[in-house]
């Protein structure tokens, strides 16, 4: 065996148990460190498949960002999961029947591409261009052919962001803020009061 | 075609962005006294990518992904001129009850814009990020008041839900992706040509149709209507009764006939169930209702499926009737939300039925347009409401669905059943008391819906009909 | 050398010990260094507030910090009953590890890189993205108050510092076309005036972004003015408060694997990495070698200075307070350095080179 079969089979592996993990683990805490195993073990099967800068972003967003603020989240929860699994036998029966429908479902999609294979009429993927290092291939149709999605996607965040403000920002009344460029502008003149007193008699204010 | 040609095609799109970005920036940096000046900019703004969008030259542009047909015209400008009322109304609304703020005319444009995407999508990307550009809008708006728990909870329960229905969307195209091998409509209808529909295409296309069905909230995908359209602000509900729900209608025609016209016979029933269902749903499920607001929800369910009846004609009269009912259906329901914000009593929203008691002599103009209005929701002619019907009717007998016109008959029978409980709880029942002055600018929008059901809604009926009649051949269906 | 011999590094088992040959080497460098830099470290300190520092064992105290070394190393190891064993023990070496998984793209000289890849910016960046994950997790593994509070200070800052980094390093890629940090050091060649702080006319936004840089990359590391996840007057050691021993150790290397690292970025970005600082025609004439050594001296210079700058920074200035900090990331260097990647894009599409 090769090192590149070992090293996918190495990935594949943990890239699954941690995803098995996500779900069966007690502690939430858990969970999300065994979702960013996930993630990370992914973007090294990305590197494998030769996509390094899909795999860096991945890293740099999923895991440096996401799942750090998710992290963050879930450690700060306070849950009860007595509480939490009280319903868990009620709901089982229903739980189980939907993902009874969608396995089976499943193993159809599988069946009918074990027998006519997945790909349709037009689906022969576009040649890969060569020496272009994959950033640049994928900048090259993200700003031409894709330019439209690209743009409407950065509205979307957008409006998450707008969102995130109208939801949460307030102004209270009252508080006291610090203005910086008061205090950078504040001389001895407007700083200070400088006061002969004479001896015995104190200062009355 | 050249990226000038492109960006002229989509030219409404384009003019909506820059001026929300605009208008944000002012707005950011005024704070939120600048609300006024951002609502009549945001309106003007609307009204000029209303005038683009009637002027649109027709063709494709961006690899595909944006349409822009007689469809997708009627549509952006239907669409674009029922925002501004909503801007309207709800900036007003939101000034009475202490919450104004100048990002609601922006949410409101955002969700437009989201709107017009949907309407031009000619890609399985473009129809998702257009869906989820209009439903985050609306999440945020429907949760406006963040101290009001019910609006709170309104909020929450359609994002939590909506997301979930984003994610049967995904599922499905990834699904149709995989097996049809495009995510282009025109490619998609070619390769399940000849009616080799694979499994894994249809699977997808019913996850697909799954994800827009809750976005139109058609049974049984429903569920989260009530809730929301109860707890969200009256306004906001107004809006996103209307638009969204001739977005995602034009949505899921332009999909099912351009991307799968070849699998009719397949679509068609899941089509005819969930038309179906939802009026069924819609008009029992409103009987047991005594909050206007969640009454309106189940008629807005009812009148979906009245809708999807004409949908699933599957042919261009069926088209046509879906356009035609969906503008009258906006109007109308324009109008009702835009009474349920001008009325109160105390200082408090009248929403539950038995406030409604006596209206007729406390308020005997408002009683009359909730009246036209009921009336032409029922169907009675000559409100608008009954040529609205009748078009989905016609439709459905013209194309052999007898089964579905005769429910479409059933269901009316039904729901009339509680629009004649609000006008008789109006009329025949004693007041509890006197009613606050009605603000101007909602009572203005409700007696001039009330006009267009009945007298107005002939003359624009004539012009109407031949408008969808052109657009609904754009869907390329005989 | 033979042809068998050849052969032999070319099979996966030569390549992957030369591979192992190569990390080894760099880790050990690293390591080796680190101890000194420490030493350096605490000196300049004691310099600054004219005390004399570590100067017992060995000559001028040249030998402290492998007496602490063994210090650590030799004590128990103390894990809080109530802790989360597993994760405790986990986080140090998280730090440890990613803080030297980061050196695998460096180049240090011409050629001298254990993985040459083209993404190597992108590369550095994730890594150093990653390493809050060893905070943030020693300090809830810890089960107690002052290490939480200090990870999730930590967490709220690297995430917000991150950003202007990033934006910082996009203006790089523009400049020099490429995020192969070979490619980006070859572009810089030619003397201190093509260094990207330096080169005209760019130096009006790449200086100021330089600084930027330096800044970010204090709050980055948590060092000093900004090293409120172990302030110890408010949280005692932040996060490190329950850990002792060889995980204190592991910690405490990471940090300043990490702090070597962002100055051997700094260098890389816009100081030229291994340039010489003037034009070099004569190295034509010499083996390849002997150019390699040349330029690692003129890397190791480089390093070595920001370090101190590093260091310095320690010395003099005060701790910001939480709310400053967060304002200046977010309110300052968020949208400068956002300008900043609008004027260097202009600049690569309207300027001459375009």
């Amino acid at each position: 065996m090769d090192l590149q079969a070992i090293a996918f089979y190495l990935l594949a592996a943990v890239t699954v148990i941690s995803g098995f993990l996500v779900i069966t683990a007690r502690n939430p805490v858990h969970s999300v460190l065994f979702l960013i195993m996930a993630f990370f073990t992914a973007a090294g099967l990305f590197v494998m498949l030769g996509a390094e800068f899909l795999a860096m972003l991945l890293i740099v967003v999923y895991v440096g960002a996401v799942a750090v603020l998710f992290l963050f989240v879930v450690m700060m929860l306070d849950v009860d999961f007595t509480q939490l699994r009280e319903g868990f036998a009620r709901y089982l029966p229903i739980g189980m029947a939907v993902g009874g429908v969608l396995a089976v479902e499943m193993v159809m999609v599988a069946v009918t591409v074990a027998a006519n294979g997945a790909a349709g009429k037009n689906a022969a993927p576009a040649a890969p261009v060569a020496d272009l290092p994959n950033a640049e291939a994928i900048g090259r149709v993200l700003y031409t052919d894709y330019i439209y999605f690209f743009q409407a996607a950065g509205l979307v965040l957008l409006v998450a962001m707008i969102g995130a403000i109208v939801l949460t920002l307030r102004r209270r009344p009252g508080v006291r803020r610090q203005n910086i460029g008061d205090q950078v502008a504040r001389t001895p003149a407007s700083g200070m009061k400088i006061v002969q007193i004479k001896s015995g008699e104190g200062l009355s204010e | 075609m050249t990226f000038q040609d492109a960006l002229l095609l989509a030219r409404p799109e384009v003019f909506l962005a820059a001026s929300t970005l605009v208008l944000l920036v002012w707005g950011a940096f005024r704070g939120d006294k600048a609300m006024g000046e951002v609502s009549i900019g945001a309106s003007l703004a609307l009204f000029v990518a209303a005038g683009f969008a009637a002027v649109s030259p027709e063709g494709t542009a961006f690899a595909g992904g944006f349409i822009a047909d007689g469809a997708s015209i009627f549509g952006k400008v239907a669409i674009y001129l029922i925002s501004p009322v909503a801007i309207y109304l709800g900036d007003r609304w939101l000034v009475r009850v202490g919450n104004g703020r100048f990002e609601f005319p922006i949410l409101i444009l955002l969700a437009a814009l989201g709107m017009g995407m949907m309407v031009s999508a000619g890609d399985l990307i473009s129809l998702y990020i257009g869906v989820e550009l209009q439903s985050l809008a609306l999440y945020v708006l429907a949760a406006f008041r963040r101290d009001d728990p019910k609006a709170s909870e309104a909020g929450l329960k359609y994002f939590v839900l909506g997301a979930l229905s984003s994610g049967l969307l995904l599922y499905g195209a990834s699904l149709i992706y995989g097996f049809a091998g495009s995510t282009h409509f025109d490619l998609i209808a070619k390769s399940i040509e000849g009616g080799a529909t694979g499994t894994g295409v249809l699977f997808g296309l019913v996850f697909l149709i799954c994800g827009l069905a809750f976005k139109v909230s058609a049974a049984p995908f429903h569920m989260w209507t009530p809730d929301v359209y109860e707890g969200a602000p009256t306004p906001v509900v107004g809006f996103f009764a209307a638009a969204p729900k001739l977005a995602a209608m034009l949505l899921l025609a332009r999909v099912l006939s351009e991307g799968f016209g070849t699998a009719l016979e397949q679509w068609r029933q899941i089509i005819v169930v969930t038309a179906f269902l939802s009026v069924a749903v819609g008009a029992f499920g409103g009987l047991a209702q005594s909050n206007i607001k969640r009454l309106l929800a189940y008629s807005s369910i009812a009148n979906i499926g009245y809708a999807l009846i004409g949908l699933s004609a599957g042919s261009a009269e069926g088209m046509e009737a879906v356009l035609v009912f969906m503008v009258l259906y906006m109007i109308d329901v324009t109008g009702f939300f835009a009474c349920l914000g001008a009325l109160s009593r105390n200082g408090k929203p009248m929403e539950q039925l038995s406030d409604f008691a006596g209206l007729a002599r406390v308020r005997p103009g408002m009683a009359l347009a909730l009246t036209a209005l009921s009336f032409s929701v029922m169907g009675l002619p000559p409100f608008s409401g009954f040529w609205a019907k009748m078009f989905v009717f016609k439709a459905a007998i013209a194309s052999g669905q007898w089964p579905l016109a005769v429910v479409l008959l059933l269901g009316s029978v039904v729901a009339a059943f509680y629009y004649l409980r609000l006008i008789k709880t109006m009329w025949f029942d004693a007041a509890p008391g006197q009613t606050d002055k009605e603000p101007l600018d909602a009572k203005g929008v409700a007696i001039a819906s009330a006009l267009f059901c009945f007298p107005v809604v002939l003359p624009a009926l004539a012009l109407l009909e031949p408008l969808a009649k052109t657009a609904a051949l754009a869907f390329g269906l005989k | 050398m033979t042809s068998t011999a050849l052969d032999f590094w070319a099979t996966p088992l030569g390549w992957t010990l030369i591979t192992v040959g190569q990390i080894l080497l760099v880790v050990i460098g690293v390591l080796l260094s680190l101890a000194f830099l420490l030493l350096a470290d605490r000196k300049i300190w004691a310099g600054v507030q004219m005390r004399k520092g570590p100067n017992v064992v060995g000559p001028f105290g040249l030998f402290q910090s492998f007496a602490d070394f063994f210090k650590f190393v030799l004590k128990e190891i103390v894990i809080p009953s109530g802790a989360d064993k597993v994760v405790f023990i986990a986080a140090p070496l998280i730090s440890f590890i990613l803080a030297f998984g980061a050196w695998a793209v460096i180049p240090f000289a011409p050629g001298w890189v254990v993985s040459n890849i083209n993404v190597g910016v992108l590369y550095l960046f994730a890594i150093s993205s990653l390493g809050v994950y060893g905070i943030i997790m020693g300090g809830w593994a810890s089960n107690s108050k002052y290490p939480f509070l200090g990870s999730l200070r930590s967490a709220a800052q690297m995430v917000s510092y991150e950003v202007s980094l990033g934006f910082i390093i996009i203006t790089v890629i523009l400049l020099s076309g490429s995020m192969n940090l070979q490619t980006i050091v070859e572009h810089q060649a030619g003397g201190f005036w093509n260094w990207h702080a330096f080169a005209l006319p760019t130096i009006i936004v790449m200086f100021p972004m330089m600084v930027i840089f330096f800044i970010s990359a204090l709050a980055e590391t948590n060092r000093p003015p900004f090293d409120l996840p172990e302030a110890e007057s408010e949280l005692v050691a932040g996060y490190q408060v329950e850990y002792s021993s060889t995980p204190y150790l592991l910690f405490m290397i990471g940090e300043y694997s990490n702090i070597v690292l962002m100055c051997a970025m700094i260098s890389l970005l816009f100081f030229g990495g291994w340039q010489a600082p003037f034009p070099t025609p004569f190295l034509e004439a010499w083996s390849p070698t002997a150019v390699s050594l040349f330029g690692f001296l003129w890397f190791a210079i480089k390093i070595v200075f920001w370090f101190f700058m590093f260091a310095m920074a320690k010395a003099i200035v005060p701790r910001y307070r939480y709310d400053q900090l967060m304002r200046l990331g977010w309110k300052v260097f968020l949208p400068v350095s956002l300008v900043a990647v609008m004027l260097i894009a202009a600049w690569r599409v309207f300027g001459p080179q375009a």
